[in-house]
């Protein structure tokens, strides 16, 4: 066992780093306080190889690991963890479209999505569907007129990320009867502007401010069977497999964004002097500081071992990337909110970033499958027999 | 035309280095190496005058532990074809370097050779001199732009006084300033690239280089730290102390 980086691995580091702070840190705030989605950075970041990480490499992507991708998107997200966590959001969608996806996606969006040139919001949540996915309602219905090889999409879908910004919509429609459940989803990957879709406003968020987020509404949309994603039926499958690795990503942006404040912190408390001397000289935030530390350590481990069993196609992956997920948007928020404490006043001011990191985590508990979601997935797991002797 | 690159392993700009509690040199554990960015400077030079269609073959080579192996990686990265290691466990000075370049030299006869000015951790600014005068190439230190013409290259150097112009002939010595141009990053497919081309590694001896140490190092020791200054009660006092004490004045 080597938990060192290796040399490749610290290669990606370096070049995602450099990026990252000479491309997105100096301009995030600006992004965050102006509602820029920056389409030029995440061109640029495509140009990088960002784009498609862990897509297949004949079709021009990365075919890097889980584990590598989050080696490179905690740089990013320690820069502009929203930008981040929307770049992520794409390598996912992207990674569906190559993975799933007939020739005609291939040759129609893959070899612009890998690269950045074209963007891909992911379309799976629904007004009434949010942590119980397999009840979404959009439907697509096979069109017996012309050559009958067509689908009807009628429905909505909220909270997607880039959403009325992107090129590429893979998203999630039930195929099958309306209770059909999970057995009945399947997955598409449309273009973002085919006639009879239409965007709601942006909303107004708490933070991922630096990408837009909007409801969709299909009004008898036509949609070529060839943009359909695997077979009929294997939606929710698809669905899930993007979430193991989405998870990843998200509890990944929440370290990313724990090790900026920690830095961040670290500085303060011995510049800011109080009662005759540096902060650091207190222990009570000596402790604080020191459990920051530790507790961020730990989150990245689990977040990496994830990825480790992810890459390895584990049997118990999904339990491990829930357990990460959860875990590292805790102690994600946790080590920004208390960064911010260590700032004091100055750190509820928009002149420090604290507070932009702590509101862009603040989503990541929610996302990808609520915290208690994991917590679900995690039990169910647990408390089969023999379950507890897994983890040894 | 064939360019030859030298790189150093140094530690990243961005870290606080302090000195060994025994004073024997810079604390190097733990701390993030990096390739030294006047180095970065010469091999973006480099890359863009092949992209230029002017160099056919960039050599990177790099001088130090094994792990300066990261660094000529880096470069390969960047744009460089190929890379020569040559390893050794000692800290080697100024001369030694030069030497053990002057002997690259040598085997690949290069047409350009292009250095940083000065590497971030000594800031001897020694090497591209040195190789200079052990050569006998035209040497254009300090270079804010390079322009390759034939068999000559017209330099534009950041002098003490300004900028000066001069003309040299090829095969020459060019250290790179900091304004010569701005490297760019390494992509990931670049990355991945680059782990495919070749490092051939050697030594000082096999070079037949003596780098035994002309000079003995003393004593390594933080700069003084910075005392508090004191608030002046008027302008005469203050006026007195520029004069008296600071002597800025007379």
């Amino acid at each position: 066992m080597d938990f060192n980086l290796s040399d490749e691995q610290r290669a990606f580091q370096d070049a995602a780093r450099a990026f990252a702070q000479g491309e997105m840190a100096p301009y995030a705030a600006e992004w965050d306080e102006e509602k820029i989605f920056p389409r030029d950075a995440i061109a640029a970041a495509g140009a990088m190889g960002f784009c498609g990480m862990y897509s297949p490499q004949e079709l021009g992507g990365m075919g890097m690991s889980r584990l590598d991708a989050s080696i490179v998107l905690e740089e990013l997200a320690a820069a502009c963890s929203s930008t981040a966590a929307f770049i992520s959001i794409h390598n996912m969608a992207t990674w569906m479209a190559c993975t799933w996806g007939t020739e005609a996606v291939h040759s129609e969006f893959c070899e612009q999505l890998v690269v950045g040139e074209k963007l891909a919001s992911y379309c799976l949540t629904e007004a009434n569907a949010g942590s119980d996915a397999a009840s979404i309602s959009t439907k697509a219905i096979r069109d017996g007129k012309g050559t009958g090889d067509d689908y009807i999409l009628n429905g909505g879908k909220s909270f997607i990320s880039g959403a009325g910004s992107t090129d590429v919509l893979v998203l999630m429609a039930r195929t099958g009867a309306n209770d059909s459940g999970a057995s009945g989803i399947t997955a598409f990957a449309i273009p973002a502007d085919l006639p009879g879709i239409s965007y709601g406003k942006n909303e107004s968020k708490m933070g991922w401010n630096s990408q837009p987020t909007r409801t969709i509404s299909f009004e008898d949309v036509r949609v070529s069977a060839h943009y359909r994603l695997g077979a009929e039926g294997e939606g929710f499958k698809i669905a899930m497999k993007g979430l193991d690795g989405g998870r990843i990503n998200i509890a990944t942006c929440s370290i990313g964004a724990a090790q900026t404040t920690l830095n961040h912190a670290q500085q303060y408390i011995q510049e800011r002097k109080q009662f005759g001397k540096p902060l650091a000289a207190f222990q009570a935030l000596q402790f604080k500081l020191a459990d920051m530390v530790t507790e961020l350590v730990a989150a990245r481990q689990m977040v990496r071992l994830a990825a480790f069993k992810l890459d390895n196609n584990d049997a118990d992956k999904s339990t491990y990337c829930a357990m990460a997920k959860r875990f590292a948007t805790d102690i994600g928020f946790q080590v920004c909110n208390e960064a911010l404490q260590l700032h004091g006043g100055y750190g509820y001011l928009k002149e420090y970033p604290i507070e932009r990191f702590l509101r862009d985590t603040r989503v990541h508990q929610i996302l990808e499958g609520t915290n208690e979601i994991m917590r679900v997935i995690v039990a169910r797991r647990i408390l089969e027999e023999g379950a507890t002797d897994i983890i040894r | 035309m064939k360019i030859l690159v030298a790189v150093k392993r140094v530690a990243d700009y961005n870290v606080k280095v302090r000195a060994k509690s025994d004073n024997t040199g810079p604390d190097l554990a733990n701390v993030k190496m990096a390739i030294n960015p006047f180095c970065e400077i010469a091999v973006e030079e480099a890359v863009r005058l092949k992209e230029k269609g002017i160099a056919t073959e960039i050599i990177v080579v790099s001088i130090g532990a094994q792990a300066a192996q990261e660094q000529v990686r880096t470069a390969l990265a960047l744009g460089a074809d190929r890379g020569i290691l040559i390893t050794t466990d000692t800290d080697l000075e100024s001369l030694a370097v030069a030497k053990c370049l002057k002997a690259v030299c040598d085997n690949e006869s290069p047409d350009i050779v292009l250095l940083g000015k000065q590497a971030i951790d000594g800031d001897n600014n020694h090497t591209g001199q040195m190789l200079g005068a052990l050569t006998g190439w035209a040497q254009a230190t300090f270079a804010s732009e390079l322009t390759i013409d034939g068999d000559s290259a017209t330099v534009i150097r950041e002098v003490d006084a300004g900028l000066q112009t001069i003309q040299i002939k090829l095969p020459a010595i060019v250290t790179a300033d900091l304004r010569l141009n701005e490297p760019r990053y390494a992509s990931l497919p670049n990355i991945m690239k680059a782990k495919k081309k070749t490092i051939d590694s050697t030594t000082p001896a096999d070079l037949g280089v003596d780098v035994a140490p002309r000079t003995t190092l003393l004593k390594a020791e933080p700069p003084a730290e910075r005392k508090a200054g004191i608030k002046v009660e008027d302008v005469a006092q203050l006026v007195d102390k520029l004069k008296n004490e600071a002597k800025v004045i007379s």
